[in-house]
């Protein structure tokens, strides 16, 4: 953990690109906040778009239209996003299992068809040119340094949160409500508030990854709304692997480089889909959660 | 001019026409992942691509073979539904031990495998495909001009529905169906053969998928994502109907169309959000949905 951090705040200095390492760490922060739901909790929402594209939304109108500084600006956007999970959240727990994928979907695509007919959001244009501003009025974000180091904090607390939601008598609730929900309503754990928690939880912190990303490409659009993007984050989150710490990670800088590299060209949304197929048959466990299997099969070799 | 709450009569039934095909396209298509869903226990999120298939293979035909419309009309969707069977065989059969979940991730795949081939292959702007012949034209009913076409695919979506449900409520391979939906392990005991009927399954509803698509062909643009736009609004028919009995899938997509039609000409900037708010709406006060029973 401390030398990942160490290589995250060495790594502009050695030549990588601070915007691209930016878009890794906010699409990390995302995947990881989406973990928390499906990897730990077991619930598989289709909507976290919503909230990483309507955060991104509001910090932008904010930073943008009425000059708001950046800190303001992530906050209000991850409020935002707080607010958005809590109602989606208790309206999608009242169905389990597929009809919750099918519900947080619809929601947010009704969130979309929003955006697209309210006017401060510049329909297909989108908002452009967000300004990066100073962080109280003091340091200059503009400069990409600057911000790298205000994301990498920013992620950081946002991985900190994730990590001690997970690790903490809560996190165990809600390993105990995947594996058996009727069990966790027996021993008399409210199921649904600790669900609607973990809800809300994931999307404020989505909504966190998304205003920071808007700061970061200086732009808020359609795309971050639309169902690509929740499909993206799911497919992030499997391609490292559900339910690991630093699967959604792994997946998140994967997909990211591959995009900004154009591996695929026009051929990506084919590959996307192709990946999940690929996931979904044959490495179920995701790429961390296939090494740790393969560790611990190398450390631990079964007795004949 | 007769006028409705100050909408001219005319503009009124227009939309309720076009609200009623829709709603036929929802009808259709919520039964065929009813259908799916009912033994294969998974949403078949492929649905809407396998939709976009039936419109662009008619559309394929008509341009490169010449294939007419009629043939259209029932060979696109045995040769999508066959490909449906090969997906459920190659693919999806490896999935029933496991969680629902991965059924939805992987049909979510295959749906944007086959959305990207389509839109690698033909681009995103839509082809029009031109009305059959014997259908061209319309009927003045004296208030309304009814385009024969229009009235056509309500009827066809209303025949193939109320055929389904004859299928599989009234013969006895629906009898081994709805055996199948309470109790697979049970059935197969009585020596059905419970794989050979799940691919069938999957086949019929990915047929049905591909059915509406022609259908729908000459009425919207032929493109890649019609599929995806549509599908995303049937989930949220589906969960308004619940998925437990099929009449209750036809009346609620018809409904719904019907009332996304009214909000056109009485709320239009509700039009496309409207079907989300029934959503939440009836998820507040009827969780289970209109017709559903809780599982």
């Amino acid at each position: 953990m401390a030398l990942l951090l160490a290589v995250l705040i060495a790594a502009p200095f050695l030549g990588a690109y601070p915007v691209l390492l930016m878009k890794i760490l906010c699409f990390s922060l995302f995947a990881c906040a989406f973990n928390l739901l499906l990897g730990y909790s077991g619930l598989l929402s289709f909507g976290h778009a919503a909230f990483f594209g309507g955060a991104a939304y509001v910090t932008g109108y904010l930073c943008k239209d009425l000059g708001v500084g950046p800190g303001v600006g992530i906050l209000a956007g991850t409020a935002f996003a707080l607010a958005l999970g809590w109602v989606f959240g208790s309206l999608a727990i009242r169905r389990a299992g597929i009809y919750f994928a099918m519900i947080t979907l619809a929601l947010a695509q009704m969130m979309y068809f929003v955006w697209v007919q309210l006017k401060l959001t510049g329909g297909e244009d989108g908002l452009q040119g967000i300004p990066r501003g100073r962080l109280g009025g003091i340091i200059d974000l503009s400069p990409d340094l600057n911000l790298y180091f205000f994301v990498l904090a920013v992620c950081a607390a946002g991985f900190w949160i994730v990590y001690r939601a997970i690790h903490s008598p809560f996190g165990e609730v809600l390993k105990a409500i995947r594996e058996n929900e009727p069990r966790a309503i027996s021993l008399g754990y409210d199921v649904d508030r600790v669900k609607l928690l973990a809800f809300t939880l994931s999307a404020g912190l989505a909504g966190l990854a998304g205003s920071t990303k808007c700061l970061v490409l200086q732009l808020a659009s359609l795309t971050d709304v639309h169902w690509h993007m929740s499909g993206e984050v799911v497919l992030m989150t499997l391609l490292g692997g559900l339910g690991t710490v630093f699967g959604p990670v792994v997946g998140a800088a994967l997909v990211v480089a591959l995009q900004n590299a154009e591996a695929f060209g026009r051929w990506t949304l084919v590959a996307q889909g192709l990946i999940f197929v690929v996931c979904v048959l044959v490495v179920r466990r995701g790429i961390v959660g296939e090494l740790a299997a393969f560790f611990r099969r190398v450390t631990h070799p079964r007795k004949p | 001019m007769i006028e409705i709450f100050g909408v001219p009569l005319q503009a009124l039934l227009g939309q309720l026409l076009v609200g009623l095909i829709n709603g036929s396209f929802y009808a259709v298509l919520s039964l065929g992942l009813a259908i799916i869903f009912g033994l294969l226990n998974i949403i078949n999120f492929t649905h809407g691509a396998q939709y976009m298939m039936g419109a662009f293979l008619a559309w394929i035909g008509l341009t490169k073979f010449g294939l007419p419309y009629w043939a259209a009309l029932v060979v696109v969707p045995l040769l999508v539904g066959a490909l449906g069977m090969v997906i459920e065989r190659t693919m999806l059969k490896r999935l029933y031990h496991l969680d629902h979940l991965y059924g939805l991730l992987l049909t979510f795949g295959l749906a944007l495998v086959i959305e990207g081939f389509f839109f690698n292959e033909y681009g995103s702007s839509g082809q029009s495909y031109d009305v059959p012949d014997a259908l061209t034209g319309g009927t003045h009913l004296g208030f309304i001009f009814l385009p024969n076409y229009r009235a056509w695919v309500v009827v066809a979506s209303l025949a193939v529905c109320i055929a389904t449900w004859f299928l599989i409520e009234r013969s006895s391979l629906g009898a081994y169906l709805r055996a199948g939906t309470e109790n697979p392990k049970l059935l197969q005991a009585f020596g059905v053969n419970v794989p050979l009927l799940i691919t069938l399954t999957y086949g019929f509803g990915v047929a049905l998928a591909a059915f509406a698509g022609v259908l729908a062909a000459p009425v919207f643009q032929v493109s890649p994502d019609m599929g995806a736009k549509l599908i995303i609004v049937v989930f949220a028919v589906v969960v308004i109907g619940g998925m437990g009995s099929i009449l209750g899938s036809i009346v609620t997509g018809l409904g719904l169309g019907l009332i996304e039609g009214l909000a056109k000409v009485y709320f239009p900037e509700f039009s496309a959000t409207i079907i989300f708010l029934i959503m939440v709406i009836v998820l507040l006060v009827r969780p289970a949905g209109l017709f559903g029973r809780v599982r």
